[in-house]
């Protein structure tokens, strides 16, 4: 599917006005030679949540702005853009990324789930329900990018990818509450709900007692 | 962010090529340091060179009994790998010490050693700084200098090296697998891959224009009891004040070097050497000639004393 409509400069457009100018001034017919800030454009394909999407994108775009301005899915917030808060977690082949330090253009044939893929409001994913029931949230703006995270957080456990905290690096994992804290220290809140947010993965994980909930 | 052509290599010698080629090319793995430096338009190429497509992600077993660690192994990968937990713990440790879980999923072997300083001032294009514009001077010297470097200084630049991967690396006596743009293989140890930012701290490896890492190599294991002690201003996610890497022995031998103080992971043979000594005669030698300030000399306290952490933690 193309989905270059929401590009504020589409291919076409950008084709269009370098003929134009081509035909004025005798410039060349593409966009980027016309001046060495003009924008390069290049197309990526990728699966966002199960669906395949085509861009036309210029290169700087990261794969935040991507899915944010250029496909709708607004789920995924910006926070710092700079790799600091962790609030534009996505899902990217399984594996948690920060996606304002990621290039769109770089993800060709990539996997992409965002929060909008991991639940809807009629089909949570236990993860939401867990958030919502433990009150994992204030504002909510770092809630898609604290579940997203929290989800590969599990299956990094799962994975036996250990992690800072972890006591002995050739044990076998388990999920305590100091784990949860060290593997979701990428995700800020500013409204620091996090002793609510280890309660709701935790409970997902199904391996916290009270006790090691404190 | 300045615009940029984007392409995709497909050999380890012809990103290198094309690289040498270009003055305003940059290769980009993971872009976790790149992106952040090019939105603040630190860095500015004008065409950049993907270099995930290498199939430089294995970790394979050397013919010595080393590991060769491809360029372009993730973070959490190296960290996670099963020989580098049982033989190369202090490694596992730096890693997961670093950045997030998010971060690590990205961070490259490779871009992690090049990864720049987090001197305040190199982050802020308003402020002279001679790392970023050769000669125009530096605005740490004389300001505000508490994560700065101790050790190894110039009168141009105080900066510090960020990286916790390097520090382990360093201890491990790794060595640097590179090829140039004419095809020329080389290694480079360690200890010379980083510099010392003397008259040209914009010149901050070995690496010549185009040359582009394919691996790091470790040697083969050297036993002992592996740590790697961490201090920083929050429990996680923040870059070292002090960090300490130290293999021991039981013999009461072993190494150390020091992250967080200089420009380069800080390592001492004679401070090594002392480590039967205890931890007094040990940060004497490692900390020897320190130029601080007031707002950093604390890092010298921390210094020593994380020392004593690692080694107790090491022993435990
Ligand atoms: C918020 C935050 C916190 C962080 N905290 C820590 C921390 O606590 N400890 C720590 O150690 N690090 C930390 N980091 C830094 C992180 O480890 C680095 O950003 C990462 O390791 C860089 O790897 P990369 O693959 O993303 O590099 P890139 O950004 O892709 O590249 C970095 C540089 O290396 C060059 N390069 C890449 N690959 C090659 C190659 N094969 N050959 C030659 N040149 C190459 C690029 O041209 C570029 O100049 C943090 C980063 C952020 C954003
Ligand atoms: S310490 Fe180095 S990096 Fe920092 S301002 Fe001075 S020259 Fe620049
Ligand atoms: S917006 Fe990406 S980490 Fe803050
Ligand atoms: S809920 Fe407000 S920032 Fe986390």
């Amino acid at each position: 599917m193309a989905d270059t409509e929401d590009l504020s400069l589409s291919r076409r457009d950008l084709m269009a006005a370098g003929a134009a100018s081509a035909a004025i001034a005798g410039a060349p017919a593409t966009a980027s030679a016309a001046t060495p800030d003009a924008p390069h454009l290049a197309q990526v394909t990728f699966k966002v949540n199960g669906q395949k999407r085509s861009l036309t994108l210029d290169t700087r775009t990261t794969l935040l702005d991507a899915l944010r301005e250029h496909l709708r899915l607004t789920g995924t917030k910006k926070g710092c853009d700079h790799g600091q808060c962790g609030a534009c977690t996505v899902i990217v082949d399984g594996r948690r990324i920060n996606s304002c330090l990621s290039l769109a253009v770089m993800h060709e044939g990539d996997e992409i789930t965002t929060i909008e893929g991991l639940g809807a409001p009629d089909k949570l994913h236990p993860l939401q329900a867990a958030f919502i029931k433990h009150d994992g949230y204030q504002c909510g703006y770092c809630t898609p990018g604290q579940i997203c995270s929290a989800k590969a957080v599990l299956d990094e456990i799962k994975a036996g990818v250990p992690s800072h905290v972890t006591a002995d690096l050739t044990d076998a994992l388990k999920v305590t509450a100091e784990e949860l804290r060290e593997r979701m220290s990428g995700n800020i809140c500013r409204c620091g709900a996090y002793s609510n947010i280890v309660e709701a993965i935790g409970e997902v994980a199904g391996g916290l007692s009270k006790g090691e909930m404190a | 962010m300045k615009a940029f052509t984007y392409e995709r290599a497909r050999t380890p010698a012809e990103a290198a090529s094309a690289a040498a080629k270009d003055p305003t090319a940059r290769f980009i793995a993971g872009g976790t340091n790149l992106l952040d430096l090019m939105k603040l338009e630190i860095e500015t190429p004008r065409r950049l060179i993907d270099v995930n497509g290498l199939r430089l992600d294995k970790i394979e077993a050397t013919k010595d009994g080393g590991l060769r660690i491809g360029a372009l192994v993730r973070n959490t990968d190296l960290a996670a790998d099963k020989r580098v937990r049982k033989d190369y713990g202090v490694l596992s440790r730096a890693l997961l010490a670093g950045a997030s879980g998010q971060l690590r999923n990205k961070a490259t072997t490779a871009g992690n050693l090049l990864q720049r300083t987090r001197c305040p001032y190199f982050y802020d294009t308003n402020m002279p700084c001679n790392k970023r514009t050769p000669g125009a001077g530096c605005s740490a010297i004389g300001g505000f200098t508490r994560s700065h470097a101790v050790l190894g200084t110039s009168e141009a630049c105080i900066a510090t090296h960020p990286s916790d991967m390097a520090v382990a690396m360093r201890v491990l006596d790794a060595s640097v697998e590179t090829v140039k743009p004419d095809g020329v293989t080389r290694s480079i140890p360690i200890a010379d891959f980083h510099r010392l930012p003397g008259n040209t701290p914009h010149v901050e490896t070995a690496l010549t224009p185009g040359e582009l890492i394919t691996a790091v190599t470790l040697p083969k294991p050297v036993g002992g009891m592996h740590a790697y002690h961490k201090v920083r201003d929050r429990a996680s996610y923040a870059f070292a004040l002090v960090s300490v890497a130290t293999i021991l022995h039981k013999d009461g031998s072993g190494r150390v070097a020091l992250g967080g103080v200089a420009h380069k992971p800080w390592r001492v043979e004679a401070a090594d050497s002392a480590l039967p000594q205890g931890i007094k005669s040990v940060s004497e030698l490692l900390l020897a000639g320190a130029k601080t300030t007031s707002q950093n000399a604390f890092k010298l306290t921390l210094a020593e004393r994380a020392l004593g952490a690692a080694m107790a933690q090491a022993r435990s």
